[in-house]
């Protein structure tokens, strides 16, 4: 049945990627042993999706605070959008490249490394979006007699909630992608389909694109589902 | 012929030198590039310089075409969904979706059509940059205050001169820091081309199917962020020298 297939579609076609994810093809690198198909893709993929998870919640448990403290407080901005740019230029390849040769391979090393390409986008974008919310309903509620934390919580993060957002969503999409070059220290991601080429061959290069894009598109719009959830009643009326 | 006789010099006179001729290498008398682990060797580095130009040179290829095309393509379609406000929409959502693909699986979604090498690189890093730079301009566009418009049509400008001479100019900032952001990510991005055989300063970092030394990761990243910060500043610069308003506005 597989043979039928892989003579009617050309091989590093998008036929051979799907059959790859589907079913296991024999390699001829493994002694014969069979790689792909679905038990391997679901077990890879979780790997990824529980990389992704735990190097977002570290860059979560390290850049909210800060950037929410400084946003409220206002000052910092050098700092807060300063490591913002930086951090963009930072090349990830590099960064994980280093982190596996100088600290050694490992999934505590990988997290590390993905928190830190998570950390400027949500750092940035918890301090601008909670610095430039509108001052009357900040007076209004410090009028009130709102202590200070109670301003931060119940009004400055509603109302930043769809900049908050768009910092995790960046950080997300760029650790849920730079988490496919994972297995170069170590970490079995969907990335070794793509990066062990000799392995898998060019259908399971090209299965790995597929993957990873749809796993990155899954959470995105996962978050965006949050998103609305985290959006207050209010606001979603005065948006549509 | 007479590498070969100095060569064979000390081997004939092994006798008479004797035991301090040859000492066991302790690890303090390694050269710097037999450490795994240190981060940085300058012997290695001064040695082999000359050969992170070419990549340098293919990096910064990859990057200036990306963007030029993205820039384009955005700048193109944003001028369109300002006209025609029903695009807006679908426009948005459209470059949303390439930009959430990660840029690594948009390299090996694109294999089948255009092959391993330069040009994948380039189509997959120009649809990145793309998303950012047209969400900036549609903003920049939007952003326009409408006193500025009606000022020139009281003048009689036409929708095109309205277009050209005013919107435009007023939205420069906004479009520049869309470049800004698009330029700085794409050096990062480009890094991943290696897996792909498109060149760049990957290579130096992720060197023939292995994770190189230190000490070659630590230049090529190095050489990454200095390229960015170079567009930022040139772009920056540029976007000084357009806005002279703003020069002596901040002044």
């Amino acid at each position: 049945m597989s043979a039928t297939l892989g003579a009617l579609v050309p091989s590093g076609s998008i036929g051979g990627a799907i059959e790859f994810i589907f079913e296991p093809q024999s390699s001829n690198v493994t002694g014969g042993k069979e790689v792909g198909g679905l038990s391997q893709v679901v077990e890879l993929m979780l790997n990824q999706l529980e990389l992704t998870v735990l190097a977002l919640a570290l860059a979560l448990v390290v850049a909210l605070p800060l950037g929410l403290y400084l946003g409220h407080r206002g000052v910092g901005e050098t700092l807060a959008v300063g490591l913002g740019n930086v951090g963009r230029a930072v090349p990830e390849l590099a960064l994980i490249a280093l982190m596996a040769s100088v600290i050694g391979v490992g999934l505590l090393n990988v997290t590390i490394a993905l928190a830190v390409l998570g950390i400027p986008p949500i750092l940035t974008n918890a301090f601008v979006g909670i610095h430039q919310v509108d001052h009357a309903p900040v007076d209004a509620a410090r009028g009130m007699g709102m202590t200070e934390a109670e301003i931060l919580f119940k009004v400055e993060m509603p109302l930043a909630v769809p900049t908050l957002m768009a910092g995790v969503r960046g950080a997300t999409i760029a650790i849920v992608a730079t988490a496919t070059i994972a297995p170069l220290a170590g970490v079995l991601t969907l990335g070794d389909f793509v990066i062990n080429r000799n392995v898998y061959g060019e259908s399971g290069l090209l299965a790995g694109g597929i993957l990873v894009a749809l796993l990155a598109l899954a959470l995105e719009f996962a978050l965006a589902g949050i998103q609305r959830l985290l959006t207050s009643r209010g606001l979603r009326l005065s948006a549509a | 012929m007479a590498s070969a006789a100095t060569l064979a010099l000390p081997l004939a006179k092994v006798g008479e030198v004797g035991e301090s001729f040859f000492h066991e290498r302790t690890s303090e008398t390694l050269p710097c590039q037999a450490h795994e682990s240190h981060l940085f060797c300058f012997d290695w580095a001064k040695e082999n310089i000359d050969s992170f130009g070419t990549p340098t040179l293919q990096h910064l290829e990859l990057v200036a075409f990306s963007v030029v095309i993205g820039f384009a393509v955005a700048f193109a379609l944003a001028l369109l969904a300002h006209r025609r406000l029903w695009l807006q929409t679908p426009l948005l959502a459209t470059t949303g979706v390439i930009y959430t693909v990660p840029s690594i699986a948009f390299f090996f979604l694109l294999l089948p059509v255009t092959g391993l090498g330069r040009d994948t690189v380039i189509i997959a890093l120009s649809a990145y940059t793309l998303q950012i730079i047209y969400r900036n301009a549609t903003t920049g566009l939007a952003n326009v205050p409408s006193a500025a418009k009606d000022a020139a049509r009281g003048m009689g400008m036409s929708e095109r001169q309205i277009l050209w001479r005013v919107e435009l100019p007023l939205a420069v900032p906004e479009i520049v820091a869309g470049l800004r952001i698009a330029t700085v990510s794409t050096v990062a991005l480009a890094t991943l081309a290696v897996f792909i055989d498109g060149g760049g300063l990957g290579a130096k970092i992720y060197g023939r199917g292995n994770l190189t030394f230190p000490t070659s990761i630590v230049i090529a990243g190095g050489l990454a962020m200095a390229i960015a910060f170079a567009f930022d500043l040139i772009l920056l610069g540029a976007q000084r020298y357009v806005t002279p308003w703003r020069r002596t506005a901040e002044a």
